[in-house]
């Protein structure tokens, strides 16, 4: 893999992570439990298609071969695609969504805080616009996340079987491979071993407030970040996200 | 205990410089969720440079039904209003 090669995944991996959470939260729009609600989801969805944009335009421009950053979202298939496959689990209930937004946070601020450092002057650029929208959604999903976990007895048994489910989608975060190393060594992304600290003192904390257990285990799925292997939930977003451009293809407006 | 959230008044001020404007209400289960909640429902097109909020309990409005004794009183005083002087040329536009 050269330099170019990796720099293209690592740019698919931030914006293909952002681009499904967004549609994921979007799934919202019309049914959360309260107005308040479904409109803050849908203000988080759009700051993170508005943060795909970017990226998926920066990788574009680095793959160099004529593809738009609409391309890369719209038409390609589920192997293709590299987000996380934390982000790709169903909704569940309010809750679950809420916690796997807040598992998302807490790494994806620690994220844009390193690479708004990062010697790719583009990629800090990027990071230090979106970090602002980031520490408002961190601040939201923490706080919803303490209310529910230290809420009603029913709301904290749903929190802590969310966080029994999507615990072990944590890991593949912040477990480097070998684009993420490479991206490191060029001095472009942070090093995710020291990142993982940096996310376990923040994650320790909201859910010692909320008043929820951590499970006792370090199994971590893998295979979104590499495409090897999604789970089966991303075809079937895919086919509601896509249908536009696949039956009408270069529909515009 | 009620099941619902409690109902906020929200106050936004547009621009610094002038005062915070009533903009509408909204749910929220303490101040701080009802700042978010303002944020993300009266906020969304720039709207805003501060964001004041007040559980609607705590307001004390006056009563429709009580229009005549507190405001007809004040309508037969024009005395009340500065349009009896003279405004200097010098003075320019007031």
């Amino acid at each position: 893999m050269t330099d170019q090669e990796a720099l293209f995944e690592y740019l698919l991996r931030l914006g293909d992570s952002t681009l499904i959470l967004g549609h994921r939260i979007s799934e919202w729009c019309g049914h959360a439990p309260v107005l308040e609600e479904d409109i803050a989801l849908a203000n988080t969805a759009l700051d993170l298609i508005g943060q795909t944009q970017m990226w998926l335009g920066l990788a574009a421009e680095v793959e160099g071969a004529g593809r738009s950053a609409d391309e890369l979202a719209m038409l390609r298939d589920v192997w293709d695609f590299r987000n996380l496959l934390l982000v790709e689990q169903p909704n569940g209930d309010f809750g679950q969504t809420m916690m796997r937004q807040c598992l998302f946070d807490a790494f994806h601020i620690e994220l844009l805080t390193a690479l708004s450092q990062s010697d790719d002057n583009r990629i800090a650029g990027i990071s230090a616009k979106a970090l602002k929208e980031v520490t408002y959604h961190l601040d939201r999903s923490s706080e919803t996340v303490i209310g529910l976990g230290d809420g009603t007895e029913e709301s904290h048994r749903r929190m802590q079987a969310a966080l029994d489910l999507l615990w072990p989608y944590v890991g593949e975060m912040v477990t480097p491979d070998a684009v993420d190393t490479a991206m490191h060594a060029a001095g472009i992304a942070p090093d995710l071993t020291a990142l993982r600290a940096r996310f376990d003192t923040r994650i320790d904390a909201i859910l010692t407030d909320a008043t929820l257990v951590k499970p006792d285990s370090t199994y971590a799925q893998t295979g979104g970040k590499t495409g090897f292997r999604h789970s089966e939930h991303l075809g079937h977003l895919l086919t509601q996200m896509q249908w536009l451009q696949r039956a009408y293809p270069g529909a515009a407006w | 205990m009620s099941q619902e959230w409690p109902l906020w008044e929200v106050f936004i001020r547009g621009q610094h410089g002038l005062n915070h404007r009533h903009v509408g209400s909204l749910h929220a289960a303490d101040a701080e969720m009802a700042l978010k909640n303002a944020r993300d429902v009266y906020t969304r097109r720039n709207e805003g440079v501060s964001i004041w909020v007040v559980e609607a309990a705590h307001i004390t409005a006056s009563s429709p039904s009580d229009k005549g004794p507190l405001y007809e009183p004040s309508e037969s005083k024009v005395y009340r209003h500065p349009t009896f002087f003279d405004i200097p040329d010098d003075a320019g536009h007031m």
